[in-house]
């Protein structure tokens, strides 16, 4: 991956970020933490990686992506609106009863959702199921996945874990967000779901630890996954939760409130500095 | 007549519907041999998948299968499909009002030997209470053979209810005409009216014989679809004959007794009485011996029936 596209993808991660936080910001309420630690993830697949249409969301052959981690709807809503499904300025009519951006992903309602998440351990699950019909219809495209470390902690992820396996699913690419935070603090106090790589592996799946904030190592990660054969790959990335926004980042506390007007003003004052560094390094 | 069990025509139905409906996916829970999606198994390998036994997994990939335009029937006993599964089925299928169909076996006490661990007398109740859900109890083979058509046909979440016990055979798959949402008139009657469903349907049609030894004319309905529920066959059986006794194999609070009253209280108040296990779990034994003992008896249903009709006004 050349530099500029690398520059230009985080740049996209920026600006999913300060939507999200647009988001969370204006409805008082939603997950920031954890939506700032995958808006890398979310700007590789939906602007380098993914098939998708945003005028024919329901294409039948394109890439399916489910947020398991359904809470940080704020981060994918803010992707899709970037990538063109719908406006960026609906962003801050999240979770207000007359908008279609519900608190957590509703297939129904939102473009380019593919499908309605929020209970933890469902996409994963509803995930496999999609990678399954593929190979019942023969069809080329790829599901992916995105997990919260914590979400591991939920026996339905391991089942799914198992199923994916069983079936061969190498055209279903999971992703852990491992950011070592879950809402009672630590993962590892809380209740541990280590070691994840040594996890995965057990259960049969091709595993890769890196970077949740390097594009070009997460792109090189993705098309490893492609090339895997005969069975599923999960990247965990390392991630920082609260990323990009200096209050925020490694802070339990950030997992589900809202910022204040002042913090908000300084979280996108942040995001707005990184943006311009970036292009200026252009 | 002879006896066949509700499970064993969800598996001829799965296997013969599977010709016409190219997209039908079957998933089980390592059940398959009693759930009988085994028959599909052996016709239909590749549209076959085992999630071992592991049904939150199951029916949330069933979640996913439709997505991509699969009718997925995913299939285990009654208590750990609504039971164990219930979250993932409210939130994966019925939330985003997915083309999946739970078939339920081994609902009910006549699941026999197993005991209470086994017998679902709650599935109905809580399946019914979730949006877009359609719930169906067919009472005999040709009824689950055709809602297993009707479900199909449907597009969205649909619950079926299939028993383990050989039931008698009531209808004639070449003149029966299956009408989701419609209630079904078995006999005419005029002092009082047996809602039944499942396999309480021929205790209900015993209740009126034994009944008319008596003088009383009762009228027997057939609820196979307890959601929706016809309300217009209720509001007019209680306007014509004053008096409804229910009767299901299921605890009498949330499932077909519940659903019934909650039409009647609200459109045509008369006397009820609900003939279906007492809120109490089931225990081990034969499945004639419990059905007996719990009351689930056409001999309770008169019982109940000449007790409703001295409340009539």
């Amino acid at each position: 991956m050349d530099k500029n596209r690398v520059r230009e993808l985080k740049i996209l991660a920026n600006k999913i970020r300060k939507n999200a936080l647009t988001a969370v910001y204006s409805a008082s309420s939603g997950h920031p933490g954890g939506s700032l630690s995958i808006a890398d993830a979310l700007s590789v697949l939906y602007f380098e990686v993914m098939n998708v249409d945003p005028s024919n969301p329901k294409k039948e052959d394109r890439d399916r992506f489910v947020l398991s981690k359904g809470h940080c709807s704020p981060a994918l809503y803010a992707t899709l609106a970037e990538r063109g499904f719908f406006p960026v300025a609906d962003c801050a009519t999240f979770r207000k009863a007359d908008s279609y951006l519900q608190g957590h992903p509703d297939m129904k309602g939102v473009p380019g959702v593919d499908m309605s998440t929020g209970s933890l351990g469902q996409g994963i699950c509803a995930a496999n199921g999609m990678a399954l019909a593929g190979k019942i219809d023969n069809k080329d495209y790829r599901v992916y996945s995105i997990l919260g470390d914590g979400e591991l902690e939920e026996g339905q992820v391991w089942e799914a874990a198992m199923f994916a396996a069983h079936y061969k699913l190498d055209n279903l690419t999971a992703f852990v967000d491992f950011n070592g935070l879950q809402i009672d603090g630590d993962i590892e106090k809380v209740m541990s779901p280590l070691p994840i790589d040594e996890k995965f592996k057990a259960f049969n799946w091709h595993v890769i630890v890196t970077d949740a904030h390097d594009p070009e190592k997460l792109y090189d990660a993705i098309c490893e996954a492609k090339a895997t054969k005969g069975k599923p790959t999960v990247i965990i990335m390392k991630s920082v939760k609260g990323k990009g926004v200096s209050f925020m980042e490694n802070q339990a506390g950030w997992h589900g409130n809202a910022p204040n007007e002042e913090q908000y003003n300084q979280a996108i004052s942040e995001l707005d500095a990184q943006i311009k560094e970036l292009e200026v390094e252009a | 007549m002879g006896k066949i069990a509700t499970r064993e025509a969800y598996g001829l139905a799965l296997a013969e519907f599977g010709e016409t409906y190219k997209d039908l996916i079957v998933l089980d829970a390592d059940l398959s041999k009693s759930t009988k999606t085994d028959t599909f198994k052996k016709k239909f390998p590749e549209r076959f998948f085992n999630a071992g036994i592991a049904e939150a997994s199951m029916v949330t990939t069933a979640a996913g299968l439709a997505t991509c335009g699969k009718t997925v029937f995913a299939s285990s006993f009654a208590m750990f499909a609504a039971g164990r599964a219930f979250e993932q089925i409210r939130n994966s299928i019925g939330y985003p009002n997915l083309n999946v169909k739970i078939g339920a076996t081994h609902a009910g006490i006549s699941v026999g030997e197993d005991g209470a661990s086994h017998q679902c007398l709650e599935d109905i109740g809580i399946m019914r209470t979730i949006p877009n859900m359609v719930v169906i109890n067919p009472a005999d083979a040709t009824e689950a053979i055709l809602a297993v058509e009707a479900a199909i046909k449907h597009h969205g979440p649909v619950y079926l209810r299939f028993g383990r016990l050989a039931v008698p055979e009531l209808f004639d798959r070449a003149t029966y005409k299956f009408e989701l949402g419609k209630g079904i008139e078995l006999e005419p009657g005029t002092d009082a009216t047996i809602v039944a469903t499942g396999l309480m349907v021929p205790e209900a049609l015993e209740a009126k014989k034994i009944l008319a030894e008596s003088g009383i004319n009762a009228r027997v309905i057939n609820i196979h679809t307890i959601k929706p529920i016809d309300k217009d066959i209720l509001i007019k059986a209680a306007s014509e004959t004053g008096a409804i006794v229910t009767a299901e194999e299921h605890n009498i609070i949330g499932g077909l007794g519940s659903a019934v009253a909650e039409v009647l209280c609200e459109n045509c108040p008369v006397p009820m009485r609900r003939v279906g296990t007492q809120d109490k779990f089931g225990k081990s034994g034969k499945p004639a011996v419990l059905l007996e003992e719990y009351g689930l008896t056409a001999k309770n249903i008169a019982k109940q029936v000449e007790e409703v009709i001295k409340l009539k006004k």
